[in-house]
């Protein structure tokens, strides 16, 4: 049904026609209106035999997860930021094990300093640790992405993120179809697990591997993820088919097959940079995007007939691989590679800093001139920086870095807007 | 696409002004997208949120930064240097208040508008007497809907009624009403007062 709703309330009740058994989650900003909407069903015994498990840290959330999983239950919980790195040694331990876990990421950037906003920092921080991660454009998509992502791990054996942007996704009211019961049973079966702790027919998991089969082990987990690569866009196509609209696949191409300049990013960005594109398209700039809905199993081949006919391409992404550079920006490098494309990266959106229609559209137009350099961060307050390198130079004694820089701007703590 | 700031404090319902504009627009088969200026919510702090009205899929996720009307829920803000910034030349502007333009030193605005697009409303007062508590957002709905055009009065009361259930939701209904006429009541004003 169609309704205006916020979207943390349209993935919990998107999660709840999941059908889920087991919920155990601990709450961090910006996932908590998720885990609370989904507690509430449960109270009032909306979910049927689901238990809601309590837990005292991120790492035990996970942890029961795992071990609800492995038990045979459908099991669901969610994080953001500090939380997901909380849980980093079970995530890994999840994937590892092969358990189709679903873990909604409500995007937020990483401390230190302690910033509660939106950007890609948590995920992209345990991008390679086994986990499929698939990124929302919008809430209705968020919501969709939940139902397919069930389907996705169960095939495979194998856990998936949903990451959507932290408030600027999970705090916004849109209009989303939230699926009927009925519509989300007709497109995903009961969990039939590939292995299951089982009294009646005991097995052990979590077997130590030594070298005369680590290797192959962890090769038969980059395949599963490969496999994704296959069934991610059947998915879809059977999801268009049962709810008659476009959410998931590998990417999401938008005005860019004859495009020179093709701007690449993850989430809710895409949105803005359409905006953006569909303004340049009309004064008669050949520009086009491209949103990665997967990014982990990274679409290589997808990409590559995607962006073939890109003289270059724009990386919009909002994180930092502290230094090197960009992420999103590396992995297009290799996907391109011998193409003979100019990859420029643009870090954008760190901690909740707003990304505007006006600064993308300057960036797009320097990148249209070649005036692009490789490497640009987004609306750099240039002098603040300076300052604080010069006093650094100056002065042994320079003070910690994040205050100083508050000091110079006037404020004494992180500014709402 | 009609785009509105609402500023406020923490505990105004600033948050929940914009969400009930956009269930409003929903109301009317319009798309519609409300977001926060996200931060640490804390009661008093100012706050602000968006909503961005259309006939069509609303994509862009900046925060409004060129509002068609401006929503002050709190008049203790209007020392802000930034609270009118990008406001459209054909903008609205709708302060709680029970004081006149000229009185909050906004007669430049007053002039610079179009006419009958500024109002204050005493909106705490109204609340204050419906619901008990100086919550101004509902009874600036009211004011916005008339004000604007741009919602039915009808559509703005069902999106109160459906956050607020019971005697609060009907309360609240009864604010935006008073506030809806007092609206009425300000365009007739300045008719006649034209007309002499």
């Amino acid at each position: 049904m169609l309704r205006q709703i916020e979207g943390s309330r349209a993935v919990a009740e998107t999660v709840a026609k999941c059908r889920p058994g087991v919920i155990c989650a601990y709450p961090i900003t910006p996932q908590t209106h998720i885990v609370e909407g989904l507690s509430e069903m449960q109270r009032r015994g909306e979910l049927g035999q689901c238990e809601f498990i309590n837990v005292e840290s991120e790492f035990a959330a996970l942890s029961v997860a795992i071990g609800s999983s492995a038990a045979g239950a459908r099991t669901y919980t969610a994080t953001s930021s500090q939380g997901l790195l909380f849980m980093a040694e079970a995530v890994y331990n999840a994937a590892g094990l092969g358990l189709p876990i679903v873990m909604t990421i409500g995007n937020r950037a990483i401390g230190a300093p302690i910033n509660i906003w939106n950007d890609h920092s948590d995920s992209m921080a345990l991008r390679d640790a086994g986990w499929i991660q698939l990124f929302a454009a919008d809430n209705q998509e968020a919501a969709d992405l939940h139902i397919q992502a069930y389907r996705l791990a169960e095939e495979l054996s194998c856990p998936v993120m949903v990451c959507m942007d932290g408030f600027i996704l999970t705090h916004a009211v849109e209009r989303v179809d939230v699926p009927t019961q009925q519509q989300v049973d007709a497109y995903l079966p009961p969990y039939e697990p590939r292995q299951i702790l089982d009294p009646a027919e005991p097995v052990s998991m979590g077997a130590m591997v030594g070298p005369e089969a680590f290797t192959e082990v962890k090769y038969l987990q980059h395949d599963k993820m490969l496999r994704a690569l296959e069934l991610i866009p059947q998915l879809a196509v059977e999801f268009f088919q049962r709810f008659g609209r476009d959410s998931g696949g590998l990417l999401r191409p938008y005005r860019s097959q004859d495009a020179a300049t093709v701007v690449v990013a993850l989430g809710s960005v895409n949105g803005t940079i359409q905006e953006v594109v569909d303004e340049m398209r009309e004064q008669g700039h050949s520009i086009g995007a491209l949103g990665i809905c997967s990014y982990r199993p990274l679409p290589a081949d997808a990409l590559r007939r995607a962006l073939k006919n890109a003289q270059r391409v724009v990386v919009v992404e909002k994180d930092l691989a502290l230094g090197a550079g960009g992420i999103v920006g590396a992995d297009m490098q290799s996907v391109l590679y011998g193409l003979g494309t100019r990859v420029h990266t643009v870090i954008a959106g760190l901690g909740g800093r707003t990304i505007t229609r006006k600064s993308l559209r300057s960036l797009f137009e320097k990148a249209q001139q070649g005036d692009l350099p490789d490497l640009t961060f987004l609306d750099l307050a240039r002098d603040l920086v300076d300052r604080q390198i010069e006093r650094e130079l100056q002065c042994r004694r320079s003070g910690p870095t994040a205050e100083n820089i508050l000091k110079d701007l006037g404020v004494t703590t992180g500014r709402i807007h | 696409m009609f785009q509105i700031r609402v500023h406020g404090r923490g505990g105004q319902g600033v948050v929940t002004a914009a969400e009930m504009l956009s269930v409003a627009a929903f109301g009317e088969g319009k798309y519609a997208l409300a977001f926060p200026s996200f931060g640490s919510e804390r009661m008093g702090a100012p706050v602000m949120a968006f909503c961005r009205i259309s006939g069509q899929p609303i994509r862009s996720r900046e925060p409004v930064v060129t509002p068609d009307a401006l929503i002050i829920q709190d008049p203790t803000l209007l020392h802000q240097a930034d609270l009118f910034r990008g406001l459209a030349p054909h903008g609205f502007v709708l302060i709680n208040s029970t004081r006149e333009f000229v009185d909050l030193g906004l007669q430049d605005l007053l002039d610079k508008l179009p006419a009958e697009h500024a109002f204050t409303v005493p909106a705490a007062e109204i609340a204050r007497k419906h619901v008990g508590k100086p919550l101004p957002n509902a009874a600036l709905l009211g004011a916005f809907a008339a004000a604007t055009q741009q919602l039915r009065l009808e559509s703005v009361l069902d999106a109160i009624r459906g956050r607020f259930s019971g005697r609060v939701g009907e309360a609240n209904v009864e604010a935006a009403k008073e506030a809806y006429a007092h609206i009425l009541l300000c365009q007739r004003e300045a008719v006649h007062a034209e007309a002499n």
